[in-house]
């Protein structure tokens, strides 16, 4: 076990694995995102109540369970990097920021054009969205963080920690509708009971859940890969990559 | 594990520990104002403020809902099950405004009791269903009654 890690967490190995693993990621994600698509618009029925608006959970809800998922991989890897020192969760924590930070985005957003003809306002300063809000800072302060340190090994080692303070606001956001009166309604899925939505509608969700962690997964390895390729550039394995390129020379 | 990585492991631990223990420390010092509404039992037990505005959350009593013929004013009846507030408002209704629906108002409280609401939102509650389901329902007898448990405190 402790074996695979090791080679895993080599630039080289983790270099291969992408190379391998990469493709067939971006296409899962883009069979379950037509599925998914499909689902949400189509074979799910409207709400009882919103009417067809409710469909915008499909793209709302998977973006926000995306973006407090993507921190903790954030944090994750860079406390590895912070503690192990090892080359390749750096490269993940930077991979992450950018990826997080447009799901927090999109979260935000989507809630918001959901948020005015249902509960009457585009915003609300209530536990829910502001601690959203407060995530999707965190986002873009550690990119610019990142950006504002030339040394990379003293940019992860900032970066890392912020992400490891800024940890203590998932279980915040996630918590919030149940530890205080929210105008954002409680959790749907996660409940310990049975969740409270009708299973035609809530299948294409999950569908969409997979395809999102798909083309998460599929990028944030891409962008990876791109970060060790740059770190490694004067090693003597990505030298030889590049002169093994077709009409590539050094 | 070697001594060095075992003393950034515990700062990693003990970073997140700090700042979780500083963080539910300053949340439950300010759990009043986190808190987005109040609810009609606390608004009668006197325990909103009666100077400034604030928000009022709960059910729209069925049946409690009166509106003028000739311009939009509106009053209403909230309730958490336990107290019950009446609320008089002049505007536009949200979609989602019906009897037995969650709301959260914004205004202030009148010396005769009666909440003046400058904004009304509705709150829509965690459960998901096809309109068929719900009409199922209903003529089964099963009124689908709002769950969201915080009006139901």
């Amino acid at each position: 076990m402790w074996e695979w890690i090791i080679k895993f967490a080599s630039p080289m190995h983790f270099y291969m694995l992408v190379n391998r693993l990469a493709p067939w990621l971006g296409r899962a994600a883009g069979v379950l995102l037509v599925i998914g698509l499909y689902g949400s618009l189509f074979y799910a029925p409207a709400d009882y109540q919103q009417g067809e608006s409710f469909r915008i959970i499909y793209v709302h809800v998977p973006s926000a369970w995306m973006s407090m998922f993507i921190y903790m991989n954030l944090a994750v890897a860079g406390a590895a990097g912070l503690i192990w020192k090892t080359k390749v969760s750096d490269a993940i924590a930077r991979s992450c920021a950018p990826l997080g930070a447009s799901f927090t985005f999109l979260a935000l957003t989507t809630g918001s054009l959901w948020g005015k003809p249902m509960w009457g306002a585009w915003w609300v300063w209530d536990a829910r969205l502001t601690s959203e809000l407060i995530l999707l800072f965190l986002y873009l302060g550690y990119i610019a963080l990142q950006s504002a340190i030339d040394d990379r090994r003293m940019a992860a080692r900032a970066g890392a920690i912020l992400a490891l303070v800024g940890v203590v606001n998932i279980p915040i956001i996630h918590y919030s509708v149940i530890w205080w009166n929210t105008l954002h309604q409680g959790p749907t899925i996660s409940k310990l009971d049975a969740p409270s939505i009708d299973t035609m509608m809530l299948i294409p969700l999950l569908i969409m859940i997979a395809a999102f962690m798909c083309y998460f997964f599929a990028l944030v390895l891409v962008r990876a890969r791109l970060e060790i390729i740059e770190q490694e550039r004067s090693s003597k394995w990505v030298q030889e990559l590049v002169l093994q390129q077709p009409g590539q020379s050094v | 594990m070697n001594p060095k990585r075992k003393k950034l492991l515990m700062i990693v631990l003990f970073i997140l520990l700090g700042v979780g223990t500083a963080t539910t420390l300053a949340l439950k010092a300010f759990q009043e104002n986190l808190m987005y509404f109040f609810s009609p039992s606390q608004v009668v037990k006197g325990e909103a403020p009666t100077n400034r505005n604030f928000r009022i959350g709960g059910l729209v009593t069925r049946g409690s809902v009166k509106r003028n013929q000739q311009d939009l004013k509106v009053s209403f009846v909230l309730t958490d099950t336990i107290s019950s507030v009446t609320v008089s408002y002049e505007g536009i209704l949200p979609d989602l405004f019906r009897e037995g629906q969650g709301i959260v108002a914004n205004g202030s409280l009148r010396a005769d009791g009666v909440f003046v609401a400058d904004e009304v939102l509705a709150k829509h509650d965690e459960n998901y269903m096809p309109t068929e389901v719900a009409d199922a329902l209903e003529k089964a007898g099963v009124k689908h009654e709002y769950t969201d448990k915080h009006q139901l405190k």
